[in-house]
């Protein structure tokens, strides 16, 4: 096994973060850092927490009434819950991709195109430019160079996701978060999704959400198991898959559960 | 290994394979305990019977790889069912080896039951043969219950019988220097004792591998690793 020389930063670090929904926690006292230019998947049975802590990365749960939280939640050293830090460039920054894609009923220039008119910008050559850049980024610019007006609804269901990471990445975001980015897909557009991550790992930080386990044995490099709300074990992929340390890990993996 | 998997099917194709292992094992055992025998009681018959009954070992061998090979393409297992199945991969063919070693000696000894015997009790070669079979038993025992500390036992037993071995060889050194008529049958003896020495060294191996099962730690050439 090689050993990197150095460790890697901490591009975002949650410490001692408790997340209730209402009364209800949804993860307790989680304590877990996402290195930079690695790819963290998060993984564990349905409702056991590892949405709730990817949405708690870039403030999605205060959309959710009820929910509160304590401990802290860092993105280069500085809390994420800062009074002075703006949520919408925290968002920004914290880029996130869902489980269905969700493009806009426009051309699939202007799914692109949107965030940075929101943003502001108005030169045509240089939105231009953004868009395809980040088409090119999402591995979909090859095919729809000759049909960007086109509305986006008539891609396939794994362009379309791969339209909404391109959207993610046109306001340059530092961070990705993707919530089961695959599942809904057939298994080439999962292997094209999922080729992509590599890629965009080099320029960002990812941390992915699914309950394919081979996915995540594949695409991550670290491996976090939450289970009941609770970070169980969180080490390199090779390790959780080949020798993971805590029974409740093995179990799960083996596939021993319920 | 008190949980079960949720999936049935998978619980019962680990169950056989844990079983075919073990009856491979059984079955190896008691080759060698068989061939020494034909060698020790001038039993030819009896070793034309291992020779026999080493198409089972090889048809189980075949049978446990493509059990394996399923397991793998179909049900992508991890953690310690992993270890499982890269185990039984792995020790299946230091068992099938094992059976061929029997069979080696059991036509040496098809050999020497032509001629009279060169020395009473065949100097320490039913010992030599016990002990080699009592390390393939124990790593086997140990493959079963998942007992890294068994195994590491198998580890230590191994200067055991290296030093006997050395003990026969200088011995029938002995005798083909004495008399060089007895040249012929010492070398068949020698053969059967570097069969036996070399059983255990695969028994070994089995060792080693059940402790990377147990533990998922490689404790294999650890002085080659410092080279790294």
């Amino acid at each position: 096994m090689p050993l990197s020389s150095a460790t890697p930063r901490n591009k975002m670090e949650a410490r001692e973060l408790t997340l209730r929904y209402g009364s209800k926690v949804a993860i307790k006292q989680v304590s877990l850092a996402i290195p930079e230019h690695k790819v963290t998947a998060l993984i564990g049975p349905s409702g056991c927490g590892k949405s709730t802590f990817l949405r708690s990365l870039n403030r999605m749960n205060d959309l959710i009434p009820g929910a509160s939280h304590d401990g802290m939640v860092f993105l280069d050293g500085r809390s994420i819950h800062d009074r002075a830090l703006d949520v919408v460039d925290l968002r920004r920054r914290v880029g996130m991709v869902f489980q269905k894609s969700n493009p806009f009923p426009k051309s699939i220039f202007e799914n692109v195109a949107y965030g940075l008119r929101v943003g502001g910008l108005k030169d045509k050559t240089k939105l231009a430019a953004r868009v395809e850049k980040s088409l090119r980024g999402a591995a979909l610019w090859d095919e729809v160079k000759d049909r960007l007006e086109e509305s986006a609804l008539g891609l396939s269901g794994g362009q379309q996701q791969r339209l909404c990471i391109a959207r993610a990445l046109a306001v340059e975001p530092e961070v990705l978060l993707m919530d089961e980015p695959a599942s809904a897909l057939d298994p080439i557009a999962t292997a094209k999704i999922e080729e992509l991550i590599h890629e965009l790992k080099a320029t960002y930080t990812i941390a992915i959400v699914t309950h394919n386990m081979q996915q995540a044995a594949r695409v991550s490099d670290r491996t976090a198991f939450f289970y009941m709300g609770e970070l169980v074990e969180c080490g390199a992929t090779e390790q959780i898959f080949t020798n993971p340390h805590e029974k409740r890990t093995e179990d799960y993996v083996t596939g021993k559960f319920g | 290994m008190a949980a079960t998997h949720t999936d049935k099917a998978f619980e019962q194709d680990l169950r056989n394979l844990r079983e075919k292992l073990l009856a491979m094992g059984a079955k190896v055992e008691t080759l060698i305990a068989q061939s020494t025998k034909a060698l020790t009681d001038r039993d030819s018959s009896l070793a034309e019977q291992v020779v026999g009954a080493d198409r089972e070992v090889n048809r189980l061998e075949v049978d446990i790889d493509d059990l394996c090979r399923r397991i793998l393409a179909l049900r992508q297992p991890a953690a310690s069912d992993l270890r499982l199945i890269t185990t039984a991969l792995k020790i299946v063919t230091d068992l099938e080896r094992i059976g061929d070693l029997a069979v080696n000696i059991a036509e040496r000894a098809m050999d020497l039951n032509q001629v009279p015997p060169l020395a009473p009790y065949y100097v320490d070669t039913p010992k030599l043969a016990e002990l080699a079979q009592q390390q393939v038993k124990k790593a086997l025992d140990a493959f079963v219950s998942g007992d890294a500390a068994k195994a590491e036992d198998v580890l230590k037993g191994d200067d055991l019988l290296d030093a006997l071995f050395l003990k026969i060889f200088n011995e029938l050194l002995a005798y083909m220097m004495e008399d060089s008529r007895n040249i012929r049958r010492a070398t068949a003896l020698m053969f059967i004792a570097k069969h036996l020495e070399r059983i255990g060294d695969h028994a070994l191996n089995v060792a080693e591998m059940v402790i990377y099962m147990v533990r998922g730690k490689d404790v294999r050439h650890p002085r080659s690793r410092d080279l790294e």
